[in-house]
């Protein structure tokens, strides 16, 4: 089964993203804040990560940053989900190493066309 | 809605657009054509069918018929035909008029403009193969809102996230405002629209080598359908390239197009490539 670490702070969200991922056939686990998704990383490497911006403790970002160092860390598929929805924050995240982004709001449609052009689909 | 006023307003609709209403439909005429009454200072659907009786306006008309198309359209739709596009279609159609080096494509329901401008962005991807090559995209739709939308070529943040990907976004939009993008204009000079209806004469628009007619012919009866497939193949050049919806076919409906093997959704003219198309690359 496909692995999807989804990375939020709002419970909400994670809800609503993990409702998403099971229906296409992801087993899903969460973390709120980038952290606790590292540490996570670090005991085993999901094959997709969703990620929001913007979380206590450490953010997206660094938490991107710090993934890619990890031993196999450039294998995961990272995908932005936030509120931020400026070019500059878009090439950041790229710069990152993010594969993929997506501003917030959501849906389902969008989620799958992004799968789908990452190869994640079937 | 009665029975008379919807049979007035759905032959109307058919018989300018092609689009079939059935009876169970009749709550989108409603929900469609209430604007438009309310547009031309009428108060009910009854009021819209009791002014087209007393008087064909055509204003009024067109104002129906474009209402009740659906414009539903997204960047890179199914994928595939762009797949398809890249790999296969353009590296054929690069080595068929290496001599003229001049391509011309055609959308043929284009909506708000992004499958033309999809092509428009592979082509810009390949753009170190086309040089010194003029190609013409065109873009035509019955909806003349559509026709301006996609001139325009500003999208809502939804809308640039549907199928684009973001690193296509980078490379070929413009924020303009927050949630607003906007297609650039080298991208935006590549493709022409112009208002068309798919029913009528195509007039002088020339001979394409690649047609991208893609969920349209859906809403249309049989007949009606193999009208426009039949017109359309009188304007593609003997070797060219059609690409239908996915939930569209030739089988059944005009003999002058066969499917090409092992590539849904992709046509040619029935006496085209008797040893099919491979994919370079
Ligand atoms: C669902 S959209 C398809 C857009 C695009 N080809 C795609 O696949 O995403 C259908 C479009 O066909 C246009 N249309 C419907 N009837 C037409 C006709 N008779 N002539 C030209 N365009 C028509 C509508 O205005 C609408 O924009």
């Amino acid at each position: 089964m496909k692995t999807c670490l989804i990375v939020d702070d709002s419970r909400v969200i994670r809800k609503v993203a993990r409702q998403i991922f099971e229906s296409i056939g992801y087993a899903c686990t969460e973390a709120e804040d980038g952290k606790v998704a590292l540490d996570a990383c670090k005991t085993v490497l999901p094959q997709f990560v969703l990620l929001d911006w913007n979380m206590p403790v450490m953010n997206g970002l660094e938490f991107l940053r710090a993934l890619r160092q990890l031993p196999g860390g450039d294998k995961p598929s990272v995908v932005f989900c936030t509120t931020e929805n400026d070019l500059n924050h878009i090439q950041e995240a790229l710069g990152a190493g993010a594969n993929e982004y997506i501003m917030k709001p959501f849906d389902a449609d969008i989620i799958r066309g992004k799968l789908e052009q990452l190869g994640l689909l079937d | 809605m009665k029975q008379e006023d919807f049979d007035l307003l759905s032959t109307l609709v058919r018989q300018r657009s092609g689009l079939v209403l059935t009876p169970e439909k009749a709550y989108l005429l409603e929900s469609r054509l209430f604007p438009v009454a309310r547009k031309h200072n009428m108060k009910s659907l009854e009021d819209l069918a009791q002014a087209l009786r007393a008087r064909r306006d055509e204003t009024l008309m067109f104002d129906i018929t474009e209402a009740m198309t659906t414009n539903e359209s997204f960047f890179f739709r199914d994928q595939k035909p762009f797949t398809l596009f890249q790999k296969t279609i353009l590296p054929q159609m690069l080595a068929a008029r290496a001599a003229k080096k001049h391509l011309r494509i055609w959308s043929a329901a284009a909506s708000s403009g992004q499958e033309a401008y999809s092509l428009a962005m592979v082509c810009a991807e390949e753009a170190a193969k086309l040089q010194g090559w003029k190609i013409d995209i065109i873009g035509t739709d019955l909806s003349r809102e559509m026709v301006n939308r996609a001139k325009a070529g500003i999208y809502s943040q939804f809308e640039v996230q549907r199928g684009l990907p973001v690193t296509y976004l980078v490379k070929y939009f413009t924020q303009i405002a927050g949630d607003k993008w906007q297609i650039k204009d080298n991208i935006r000079q590549m493709v022409q629209y112009r208002e068309a209806n798919l029913l009528a004469d195509f007039g002088p628009i020339g001979s394409f080598d690649i047609v991208y007619c893609r969920n349209v012919l859906i809403y249309f009866d049989l007949p009606t359908k193999g009208k426009v497939l039949n017109a359309i193949g009188n304007i593609m050049t003997p070797d060219g390239f059609l690409l239908l919806g996915g939930a569209e076919t030739v089988l059944g409906v005009c003999d002058r197009f066969k499917p090409m093997p092992g590539e849904h959704g992709l046509y040619c003219l029935s006496a085209a490539y008797p040893q099919g198309v491979k994919a370079v690359g």
